[in-house]
């Protein structure tokens, strides 16, 4: 087995040493019953080529030629090649989590970095070394603004990623924890203030919102934070895309910031590794959950940076730690800082533009096609809008698939209000001709090959 | 002291330079760019008018840097890093394998790498096709009934596990109060418990470090819903009693979740599904070689019998029976929504499809073969350096080892060296260290798992380096309890970390040093 460095004559030569007839001697203990005594049934062994051969098979059969309107919590951005090139080094790629101060200095200031551009984006105090993905961090950051508060009711918008929204309610079920959501407003898509007031109450933990919201409107999220706090309840933020970042107001008013990261440079990967964080007010910081990596001095006063404020976690605290969690998404994250860093203070802001743009001209051209129309068009909105169509997306999405398009997603399946209509995303990335091309295919206007 | 350290070889250490490098926003110029995007072909859309106040007036200050100066910084941090690249990674419980670069090859193939999780089925079957082959080959290595991928690293896993023990325990008509969880458990364990409602109750050890069956059967009454245990435990131990643990569970309507974090010890020779494991998680980032990648992505799969089937999180994959008519064998493959019983969702879209396809290029490059004589190795590697370590350092129990050995920093100690310090002192020969202090039942524990990655030579080089501080500890204590002293920090202040912390560079900080 060619991942294995031993000979057989070494092998022998090791029972030898260690005074074992044979292997099986090393497993004596595990009762005869239960030894297996034949082959896994699992594929035969296979030579590099073989399993590269198979594994291209596949991505064949996904097809790679269709041009995508898909967003909703997983965005198509343009990924830098030095984000593959660094995270591909072995003492990135094959190193533990940085429990050994000394000997991994280079992945605590990276987390360092990646704490410091995920504040700095935010407009939050604190950041961490990440969480396993937007969901479960929204989750998480309730569990949090449950602690901070002592409070044991959430108020949650339904415009936060329907997904989302399942994860939290998994990870609530066994708590005292009642959550209550609050609808949108019919014509802007955005939430219903209003709702929301009469929500809220001195037993809320926390309001949970997402900007852009689900729709891809943004919110007003200084009017949602008044309302949260009029009423002594933390206000949660979630972001599903974070490029928003570099044009749309960042939450200051939020308590709590639970974002997506995987549009920094993070491949699709049919949903995963993503990166989740969690980014807070300073004076939630103990509360937080997840790593957290810290700046000190060594016994020489030379800068280093160690994982620090640990007594918050499972393997010091066990039952009363604030998470369970312990393994994260640390070269995502690093995926995440090099791309910030490839973008840049400018590059950032010029990228969401692009998206802006983008988007605007997707929704202008197909929202122009007769028997179609945007829903909530008077709101602001990043790179995401609704479309409604008189026709039932199934129809338009094979027309689209003929021309190797996939359209946007139908809503119907958690909106059942929302009938014939769909969520379409236009990143960076989607060519004009194939916005064109969409909106002809709407319009049932023949294609030029 | 510090010269003759220096100079001279250590083990596999020669002294080299590292680069110092500022943080990166320390770097930073305005002006400077690492990026160009092709010009727009649709109008600009300005962001005052499109956005009003939801606008962002104030950038972020991020970094501004050229692509040279990106490529060096962050390969200069790396080469910070101990790696498993650069040699033996002993942490016990934390499997530090060999990740095979073919992995990282195929998780990037185009068609895979690039697609979004909804795009239509008809467009995904290859992705799903793979994630099927997965499902069947973990079912088949731990002899259970059904599994879901979902779960995003192991601790999430047992979240999933526990929350599938209690929705069972419902439907049963009682959710019961409490989980038995050994004092030999990874911390996960207890959090996981409490995270799901129940009560955590400690379950004392055996004097062999195991499950203690006396006292498990007193313990276990009519609240308890299920004992969490890591077999072989994290003495590296495999609880030849199991079949009774299990029974004893059973007896009393509880279930056995099984910590699968050491399966590396079991694949190919003995599967938990046989001997009366309920439900299990395994770490893809352990037994199944994805890689850490300094503390993540993890992939946790959850896998149980058939009882438990009903309540997997949504959504769960299933093949369409092919349509006969005309002429298919095979139907597509899809998701399936509709599972009244289900726990629910336990994060978005369907888990880290990345470790799939790396664990399943594992599995293909092994083969049944492979997969048998890796968990040999991995025991004989563990069994080798217990035997030659073990009449320098005190083994607490005698019992024996299956893929790691903990021995106990006793005979140091009353040198006055701990466990942590003979761990810093394997730095300077080249070794990352060990597992300190951990499991919690061996007073300053040394947990030592190599891996069936290390060649005869590296496991010499790890025993001379490990019988050579042995014998520092009997003649300089002092040059054992300051190490390090060949890395290019020293010990790392960590209370002053904790007490003022500082978790982000602000602009106009202090220059470094």
């Amino acid at each position: 087995m060619r991942y294995l460095p031993k000979s057989p004559a070494e092998r022998e030569q090791m029972l030898k040493t260690i005074g074992a007839q044979s292997i099986d001697d090393l497993f004596a203990i595990i009762p005869a019953e239960y030894r297996l005594t034949r082959d896994l049934d699992v594929p035969r062994q296979m030579g590099e080529s073989e399993i590269v051969d198979y594994f291209k098979a596949a991505g064949e059969k996904n097809a790679t030629d269709y041009a995508s309107f898909l967003g909703a919590g997983a965005y198509r951005h343009y990924r830098p090649v030095i984000i593959d090139a660094l995270v591909q080094r072995g003492e990135f790629l094959t190193s533990y989590t940085p429990y050994q101060a000394e000997i991994t200095q280079g992945t605590l200031q990276a987390i360092f970095e990646f704490q410091t551009m995920i504040a700095e984006l935010t407009g939050m105090d604190v950041a961490n070394a990440s969480m396993y993905d937007g969901s479960t961090g929204a989750a998480e950051a309730v569990l949090m603004a449950m602690r901070v508060t002592g409070r044991h009711k959430a108020v949650v918008a339904r415009t936060v990623h329907p997904e989302y929204r399942e994860v939290i309610g998994t990870y609530l079920q066994h708590r005292d924890l009642a959550t209550a959501e609050v609808g949108y407003d019919a014509k802007t898509g955005r939430l219903d203030l209003k709702a929301l007031d009469a929500a809220v109450s001195e037993e809320t933990a926390a309001v949970l919102v997402q900007n852009p919201n689900f729709f891809g409107t943004i919110e007003d999220v200084a009017a949602i934070a008044a309302i949260a706090h009029k009423k002594g309840a933390l206000l949660i933020v979630s972001i599903a895309e974070a490029v928003s970042l570099g044009v749309v107001k960042p939450p200051v008013e939020a308590d709590i910031v639970s974002m997506e990261a995987q549009s920094f440079g993070v491949a699709l990967s049919y949903g995963g590794p993503f990166c989740g964080v969690i980014a807070a007010k300073e004076q939630y910081l103990r509360q937080m959950p997840g790593r957290l990596a810290g700046q000190t001095v060594d016994g020489d006063g030379n800068r280093g940076f160690v994982l620090t404020l640990s007594t918050r976690e499972q393997h010091i605290r066990r039952e009363k730690a604030t998470s369970n969690i312990c393994t994260n998404q640390a070269l995502v994250a690093l995926m995440a800082t090099i791309f910030l860093t490839v973008y840049g203070k400018e590059g950032i802001r010029e990228l969401a533009e692009h998206n802006l743009a983008k988007a605007g001209y997707a929704a202008k051209t197909l929202g122009d096609v007769a028997g179609a129309k945007l829903l909530f068009n008077s709101a602001p909105r990043f790179h995401e809008f609704v479309l409604q169509t008189d026709e039932q997306p199934a129809a338009w999405q094979k027309r689209l698939l003929d021309e190797k398009i996939v359209g946007g997603v139908e809503l119907s399946r958690w909106y059942p209000e929302l009938k014939n209509a769909s969520l379409w995303c236009a990143t960076e990335t989607m060519p004009r001709a194939k916005m064109d091309a969409a909106a002809k295919v709407l319009a049932r206007v023949a294609v030029e090959a | 002291m510090a010269e003759t350290i220096e100079r001279k070889t250590l083990g596999k250490i020669r002294p080299h330079q590292t680069q110092n490098e500022r943080l990166v926003f320390e770097k930073s110029a305005p002006g400077k760019r690492a990026y160009k995007l092709p010009p727009l072909d649709v109008p600009s859309v300005d962001p005052a008018t499109a956005l009003g106040n939801v606008r962002r007036t104030q950038p972020a200050e991020l970094p501004e840097l050229s692509e040279i100066e990106i490529i060096r910084h962050f390969t200069r941090l790396s080469t910070w890093n101990y790696a498993i690249d650069l040699g033996m990674y002993p942490l016990g419980s934390c499997t530090m394998k060999y990740n095979p670069r073919v992995n990282e090859f195929v998780s990037r193939i185009e068609g895979l790498a690039e697609a979004h999780p909804y795009r239509p089925e008809s467009l995904a079957q290859g992705a799903l096709e793979l994630l099927e082959l997965l499902q069947k080959c973990l079912l088949e290595i731990t002899g259970m009934d059904a599994v879901t991928l979902q779960p995003a690293a192991g601790a999430h896993g047992e979240f999933t596990g526990i929350l599938l023990v209690r929705a069972w325990h419902e439907s049963q008509g009682n959710a019961r109060k409490k989980v038995l969880i050994p004092d030999s458990a990874h911390g996960t364990n207890p959090a996981t418990a409490a995270i799901c409602g129940y009560q955590v109750e400690n379950l004392k050890s055996n004097p062999d470090g195991g499950i203690d069956l006396e006292a498990l059967a007193a313990q276990v009454d009519d609240d308890t819903a299920a004992l969490m245990l890591t077999n072989p435990s994290t003495l590296g131990v495999f609880e030849n009693e199991i079949h009774k643990i299990a029974d004893i569970l059973h007896a009393k309507g509880a279930l056995l979740y099984m910590d699968g974090a050491n399966m590396n010890a079991l694949v190919g020779k003995v599967r938990p599904g046989d001997f009366g494991v309920d439900v299990m998680h395994l770490n893809l980032h352990k037994t199944f070689s994805t890689p850490h990648g300094g503390g993540g992505p993890g992939s946790g799969p959850v896998a149980c019998k058939q009882f438990l089937e009903p309540f997997l999180p949504i959504p769960v994959l299933v093949r369409k029976t092919g349509n006969r008519d005309q002429g298919a064998g095979l139907g597509s493959l899809h998701w399936n929504y509709d599972r009244p019983k289900s726990v629910g969702r336990v994060r978005a879209f369907y888990g880290n499809t990345g470790m799939f396809i790396r664990a399943l290029a594992y599995i293909l490059a092994n083969g049944p073969d492979g997969l048998r004589q890796t968990t040999e190795d991995a025991v004989l590697n563990a069994n080798y350096i217990r035997k030659k370590l073990e009449d320098l350092y005190e083994l607490p129990y005698k019992t024996p080892s299956m893929h790691e050995v903990v021995f106990s920093d006793k005979k140091q100690a009353a040198k006055g060296v701990k466990t942590g310090d003979i761990a810093k002192r394997l730095i300077d020969y080249g070794f990352h260290p060990y597992t300190v202090s951990f499991p919690l039942i061996v007073h300053g524990a040394l947990m030592i798992e190599p891996t069936e990655s290390e060649s005869v030579e590296e496991l010499d080089l790890f025993v001379e380096a490990m019988r050579s501080i042995a014998e520092e500890v009997e003649q300089s204590p002092e040059l054992v309890k300051t190490a390090p002293h060949s890395t290019r920090v020293s010990r790392l202040d960590e209370v002053q970390a904790a007490r003022k912390p500082i978790l982000r560079w602000r602009p106009q900080a202090e220059p470094s040093k």
